[in-house]
C-alpha cells in the first residue's frame, strides 16, 4: 500500500473531518457569546465550505482506488463516484435546512457529527472489503443516532434514537457474522477474493446463512421490513434536518453499499463460474431473499402509509415503500441478470456502467433529494404549529403560498407524477427491470409496484388535500427563513428540472461523472 | 403551430398561478385570452391542414438512452379533438365567470389540465402522451375538492384514483410492450410495427384497453363520473365529461387499438356468444349504453342526469371503435366531438345557468320553481341542448351516432338493436328532465309567484350567453355540415385501418 495514494484518495473525507474540527474549535474560541442564530449560521457556513471541499477533492474517474496487497480497498468511480458525489450534495442542503433551526444550543457539535456522518458515508460507498465496510458503516450509523437524539427537549427525541440505537446494533451484530462467515468462506475479507473464494467452493448451505445475515443488516439500513421498526420513530422524534439527513444520504450511502455487495457477491459469482447460474442459486435462494423483503416493504410501507395521520410518519412509511421499489430494481438483478440478454447489462467490474445499478443510484438519489425538501417543508410547519399532524398543514396555501406550491412540487413527485422527477426514475427503474431477463416473476414484481404506487397517491394527496383544501382554523401567515425557502425552492427547481430533462442526470450517472 | 396549444396553456397556468390573489377580474380574463388563443391556433392548425395527413409538429431526441422522443404530430383524428378542446375550454372558462374564491389558482389547474389535455392528444411518443395522460389527473382532483359541490372530497379522490389505476394500468402495458419489442423506441408507430407476438397482444390489449377505457366511462368502471360530474364546479363538469373522458376513449383508439391490434383476433372459443376481446368490450359498450340511460331516468339529481346520460354516450364511442369499419370508427370519432360539446352544454346550463342561481338541483324542487318562465333562456338553451344529445338531425349527435349504429349493424346487428333501446330510453330521461326541471304544469302558489312578481333570479349575463351560442353553433355547424370533421376524419381512420387494426 502506498500511504500518498491512500491520502490523496481519502482526500474528501479528510476535508470533512477537518470541517468538522473546525467547526468545533470555531465554535469554542469565538462564538461562545454570540446569539445563537450566528452561531448556527457560521457553524453551517463552515460544514457546507467542508463539503464543497470535498466535493472539489472527490478522485476523478481516471483513479484507481486504494489496494493493499493486490486487492481493492477503496474503490472510486463508477457507483462509488456518483454515490459520493449525492452524498456531499445532499448533505449540503440538509446543513442548509439546519439554518434557522432553535432545536439545540450545540450547534457546532451537531455540524460536526454531521459531516462526520457524511465521512462514513463516503467510505461506506467506496469501500471494497468487509472491515472498511463495517468501519464506515459504524461510523455512518454512530452519527446518525447522535443525531436522532439531538432534540434533548423532546422526549420523542430520545425515544427513537434509543429504540433507533438498539435496533441498529442488534442488526450491527448480524452483520458482523455474516461478515465472519464470509471470511470463513474464502479467508479473505475483500469483496473480490470473496466472490473468487465462493466460486471456487461453490454454494455451500453456509453461504446462505451468511447472505441472510447480511440481507439482515443491508435490510436494516435501509429500512426494508421486516426490520423497518424503528422507521417511523426516528423520522417521528428525531429533528427535521436530522430526519431529512437519516432519510436521504444514509439511503443513498447504503443502496451504494448493496448495489456492490450485489455486483460483487451474487453476480461476480456467477459470472466468475457459469456452472453456478442454477436455479437454485440464482433465483430460489441469494437474490429471492431480496425479492421477498422488496414486495413485503412495498406492500407493507404503502399500506401502513394509509393509515398515518402524523405526516413525518407517512413519510417513514412512504420510504419503506420507496426502499421496496429500489430493493426490486437490485433484487431482480441479482436473480436474472445471469439468465438470458441480460448479461450484457450488468456489471461485472466496479466502473463498468449498469443499466439496472444507475437505475437505482438515479432512483434513490433523487428520492433522497425529494425528502430533503419534504422534510424541510415540515420543519417550517412544526415551527409555525408545533405538530407535524396532518391537520397542521391546513390552509397552508393561504398562510404561505410558496411554501405550499413546493409542497405541491415534492409530494406529487413522491407519487410519481410528471413532469416531476419520481416519475422518471419509477419508469426507468420499472423499464430497467423489465428487460433485465426473462420470466413472470420481474413483470409481477413490477405489476405490484405500480398498483401500489398507485396506492400511495392516496395519502400523498392526503397531505396535499390538506394544505390546498381545507381551510386553517389559524390563518396567520408562517414566516420563513430565506435560507430555508431558498433551499426548498431550489430543491424544488431540481426536481422540475430532472423530470423534464432525465437524460442530464442519467447521462452524469452512467459517466460517473 | 398546434403545439402552441400546449406551451400556450401551461404557460398561462403558470402565469395565473403568479397572478395576485386579489384580482380575480385580472385571473378571469387572463383565462380567457389564453383559451381564446389556444381555441385560435387548433383551428388555425385545423383549417391550414385540411386534407393532409399525419404532420410531424416537433421531434427532438428527448432521452436518447432509452429511445424516448418529445414527439408531438397531428393526423386528421387529433387534430378534431384538440379543436374539440379549443372550445371547450373557451366555454368552460365562460362557465366558470362566477368563481369568486380563488380565482388565480382555479385558472391555474384549469389551464395545466386543458394542457395536458392538449398534449396527449398530439402526442405520439408513448411515454410522452403518457406524461401527458398523467399531468392531467391532479388538477382534476384539485379542481373539484376545492371548488366543488356536493360530495367534493369523496368526488374527486374517486375519480383520482380511478383515474390512477387507469393509468397504472396503462403504464404495465406500455413498459410490457416497450421491454419486450426490443425496438429500442416508445414512439407509437415504431412500437405498432414492432410485431409483438399475437399470444402477448392477447393479453395486453385488454389491459391497456380498460386502463383507458376507465376514463371513458366504460361500464362497470363507469361510477366514478357521476359522483364526479356532480361534484365538480360546472367548468370542471364541462372538462371532465367534454374532453376528459374523450382522453380515454382516444387512448383507446390511439394506444391500446394501434399497438395490439392482433388482441381483437377471436379468442378460438366462444364463450356465451362472445369470440374475442372485442365483442366483449361491444357488449360491455351496449351495456353501458342501456344502462346509463335506464339509470339516468329515475334521478332525482339535475346533474346526475346528465352525469349518467354522458357514460350512455361515451358508451356510442367504445362501440363505435369496437365495429372496427371505416363507418364505425368515423362515427365514433364523431361522437367524441358531439358528446364533447352537448356534454359541455347540459353541464353548462344545469350547472352554471340553473343551479347556480337555485342553489338546488333536486327535480322535486325545481319543479317548483317554473323556471320556464323565470328563466326562459335556460329553458331554451336546455331544449336545443336536450334534442340535440338525443339525436335531433341537424345536430352533431345525429350523424354521429347514425355511423356507429350503421357500424356496429355490420358488424352485429343485436347490438344495433340493443342499442337502440338505449335511444328510446335516451328520448325519455331528456324529456322527463326536461319536464320537471322547467315544464312542470304545477300552479304556482301565491307565496312562490307574489303580485309583484317572481323573486329575482338574476339576470343570465354575457359568458352564459356567449358559452351557448359558441357550443350551440358548433353543434349546429357539425350536424348541418359533418364534412367540415369527416374530411379530416375519414382519411386517418382510413389510415389506421389499413396500418394495424385488422
Amino acid at each position: 500500500m502506498n500511504f500518498a495514494d491512500l491520502f490523496r484518495v481519502t482526500l474528501p473525507e479528510t476535508a470533512l473531518e477537518i470541517a468538522a474540527l473546525l467547526v468545533l474549535f470555531v465554535d469554542l474560541a469565538f462564538l461562545r457569546k454570540a446569539v445563537l442564530a450566528t452561531r448556527v449560521a457560521v457553524a453551517t457556513l463552515i460544514g457546507v465550505a467542508g463539503c464543497v471541499a470535498a466535493l472539489a477533492l472527490l478522485p476523478g474517474a481516471g483513479s484507481a482506488g486504494v489496494s493493499f496487497g493486490g486487492e481493492l480497498l477503496l474503490a472510486s468511480g463508477g457507483i462509488a463516484a456518483v454515490a459520493e458525489a449525492a452524498i456531499l450534495v445532499l448533505t449540503i442542503l440538509t446543513l442548509l435546512l439546519f439554518v434557522g433551526s432553535t432545536f439545540t444550543r450545540h450547534t457546532a457539535e451537531y455540524v460536526a457529527v454531521v459531516l462526520m456522518a457524511a465521512a462514513g458515508g463516503l467510505v461506506v460507498s467506496a469501500a471494497r472489503d468487509l472491515l472498511i465496510i463495517f468501519v464506515g458503516l459504524e461510523l455512518l450509523s454512530l452519527a446518525l443516532y447522535i443525531l436522532t437524539a439531538f432534540n434533548k427537549h423532546s422526549e420523542k427525541s430520545a425515544e427513537a434514537a434509543l429504540k433507533y440505537y438498539l435496533f441498529g446494533s442488534m442488526s450491527a451484530a448480524f452483520l458482523l457474522f455474516g461478515f465472519s462467515y464470509l471470511y470463513g468462506l474464502s479467508g479473505s475479507t475483500n469483496l473480490d477474493a470473496i466472490a473468487a473464494g465462493i466460486a471456487a467452493t461453490g454454494p455451500t448451505p453456509l453461504l446462505y446463512v451468511a447472505w441472510t445475515l447480511v440481507v439482515v443488516g443491508l435490510g436494516f439500513k435501509v429500512a426494508a421490513v421486516p426490520f423497518h421498526l424503528w422507521a417511523p420513530d426516528a423520522y417521528e422524534g428525531a429533528p427535521a434536518p436530522a430526519a431529512a439527513f437519516i432519510a436521504s444520504v444514509s439511503k443513498v450511502a447504503s443502496f451504494a453499499l448493496i448495489l456492490t455487495f450485489v455486483s460483487k457477491l451474487l453476480h461476480g459469482t456467477l459470472v466468475a463460474e457459469p456452472l453456478l447460474r442454477n436455479q437454485y442459486l440464482t433465483w430460489q435462494s441469494l437474490g429471492a431473499l431480496l425479492l421477498i423483503v422488496a414486495a413485503a416493504s412495498m406492500v407493507l410501507g404503502n399500506l401502513a402509509a394509509l393509515a398515518q395521520s402524523n405526516v413525518r410518519r407517512l413519510l417513514a412509511y412512504s420510504a419503506i415503500a420507496h426502499a421496496g421499489y429500489m430493493l426490486l430494481g437490485v433484487g431482480v438483478h441479482a436473480s436474472f441478470a445471469g439468465q438470458g440478454s441480460a448479461v450484457g447489462f450488468f456489471l461485472s467490474t466496479a466502473d463498468a456502467a449498469s443499466r439496472s445499478a444507475n437505475a437505482v443510484l438515479y432512483y434513490v438519489i433523487t428520492y433522497g433529494l425529494t425528502t430533503i425538501g419534504a422534510f424541510g417543508a415540515i420543519a417550517v410547519v412544526e415551527r409555525a404549529t408545533g405538530s407535524s399532524s396532518l391537520e397542521s398543514f391546513s390552509g397552508l396555501y393561504k398562510r404561505n403560498p410558496l411554501l405550499a406550491a413546493v409542497l405541491l412540487v415534492y409530494f406529487l413527485s413522491l407519487a410519481g407524477i410528471p413532469p416531476l422527477v419520481g416519475f422518471w426514475a419509477k419508469f426507468n427503474l420499472f423499464a430497467a427491470v423489465l428487460s433485465s431477463g426473462a420470466g413472470p416473476a420481474p413483470f409481477a414484481l413490477v405489476v405490484l409496484a405500480i398498483a401500489m404506487s398507485a396506492v400511495s397517491l392516496y395519502y400523498y394527496l392526503r397531505v396535499l388535500k390538506c394544505a390546498y383544501v381545507v381551510d386553517a382554523v389559524d390563518a396567520s401567515p408562517i414566516r420563513v427563513h430565506p435560507v430555508t425557502m431558498f433551499t426548498l425552492v431550489a430543491i424544488a427547481a431540481a426536481i422540475l428540472v430532472c423530470g423534464c430533462f432525465p437524460a442530464i442526470l442519467q447521462n452524469w450517472i452512467a459517466c460517473g461523472f | 403551430m398546434l403545439a402552441w396549444t400546449i406551451y400556450l396553456s401551461f404557460a398561462g397556468a403558470l402565469v395565473e398561478a403568479l397572478l395576485p390573489r386579489s384580482s380575480a377580474r385580472l385571473a378571469r380574463w387572463f383565462a380567457l385570452a389564453v383559451a381564446v388563443a389556444g381555441l385560435a391556433v387548433a383551428a388555425v392548425g385545423f383549417f391550414a391542414a385540411a386534407g393532409q395527413g399525419r404532420l410531424v409538429l416537433v421531434d427532438l431526441p428527448w432521452v436518447p438512452a432509452m429511445g424516448i422522443h418529445f414527439l408531438l404530430a397531428a393526423d386528421g383524428i387529433s387534430r378534431v379533438l384538440v379543436l374539440l378542446t379549443g372550445l371547450a375550454a373557451v366555454s368552460a372558462t365562460l362557465f366558470s365567470w362566477n368563481i369568486e374564491e380563488r380565482t388565480n389558482q382555479f385558472f391555474a389547474f384549469f389551464l395545466a389540465l386543458i394542457g395536458g389535455v392538449y398534449g396527449v392528444f398530439l402526442s405520439f411518443d408513448l411515454f410522452l402522451l403518457f406524461a401527458f395522460y398523467e399531468i392531467a389527473i391532479v388538477p382534476k382532483y384539485f379542481l373539484i375538492a376545492i371548488w366543488g359541490s356536493t360530495r367534493r372530497e369523496y368526488g374527486a379522490m374517486k375519480l383520482v384514483l380511478y383515474s390512477f389505476v387507469g393509468s397504472s394500468m396503462v403504464l404495465i402495458g406500455l413498459l410490457a410492450a416497450y421491454a419486450s419489442s426490443g425496438a429500442h423506441s416508445t414512439g407509437l408507430v415504431a412500437l405498432a410495427h414492432a410485431n409483438l407476438p399475437v399470444g402477448q397482444q392477447m393479453w395486453l390489449f385488454p389491459l391497456v384497453f380498460i386502463g383507458f377505457g376507465i376514463l371513458a366511462g366504460m361500464w362497470p368502471f363507469h361510477t366514478w363520473a357521476p359522483t364526479g360530474h356532480v361534484a365538480a364546479p360546472t367548468g370542471a363538469s364541462m372538462l371532465l365529461a367534454g374532453i376528459i373522458m374523450k382522453l380515454g376513449a382516444y387512448g383507446c383508439l390511439r394506444v391500446a387499438m394501434t399497438l395490439f391490434p392482433h388482441g381483437m383476433d377471436p379468442w378460438g372459443f366462444s364463450l356465451c356468444g362472445l369470440g374475442s376481446w372485442r365483442d366483449l368490450f361491444a357488449l360491455l359498450a351496449v351495456i353501458g349504453i342501456v344502462y346509463g340511460a335506464l339509470v339516468a331516468l329515475v334521478q332525482t339529481d339535475f346533474k346526475f342526469v346528465i352525469g349518467y346520460s354522458s357514460v350512455s354516450h361515451m358508451g356510442f364511442v367504445l362501440l363505435g371503435l369496437m365495429t372496427l369499419n371505416q363507418i364505425g370508427l368515423d362515427g365514433a370519432v364523431l361522437q367524441m366531438f358531439s358528446h364533447g360539446i352537448l356534454a359541455g352544454l347540459l353541464f353548462g346550463v344545469v350547472g352554471r345557468i340553473v343551479y347556480a342561481r337555485t342553489h338546488t338541483r333536486e327535480l322535486d324542487e325545481l319543479e317548483t320553481m317554473h323556471l320556464a318562465r323565470r328563466l326562459p333562456f335556460a329553458a331554451a338553451a336546455f331544449v336545443v341542448a336536450g334534442v340535440a344529445s338525443m339525436g335531433l338531425p341537424g345536430f352533431s349527435g345525429f350523424i354521429a351516432e347514425l355511423q356507429i349504429l350503421v357500424g356496429s349493424w355490420r358488424m352485429n346487428p343485436v347490438w344495433t338493436i340493443a342499442t337502440a333501446f338505449g335511444i328510446v330510453i335516451g328520448v325519455a330521461y331528456t324529456w322527463r328532465a326536461m319536464q320537471k326541471a322547467f315544464f312542470s304544469d304545477r300552479l304556482p302558489t301565491p307565496d312562490e309567484h307574489p303580485k309583484t312578481g317572481w323573486p329575482d333570479l338574476g339576470a343570465i349575463t354575457w359568458p352564459e350567453y356567449t358559452g351557448v351560442a359558441i357550443l350551440t353553433l358548433a353543434s349546429l355547424a357539425v350536424g348541418l355540415y359533418p364534412r367540415l370533421l369527416l374530411d379530416s376524419i375519414e382519411p386517418a381512420v382510413k389510415a389506421l385501418l389499413a396500418g394495424g387494426i385488422q
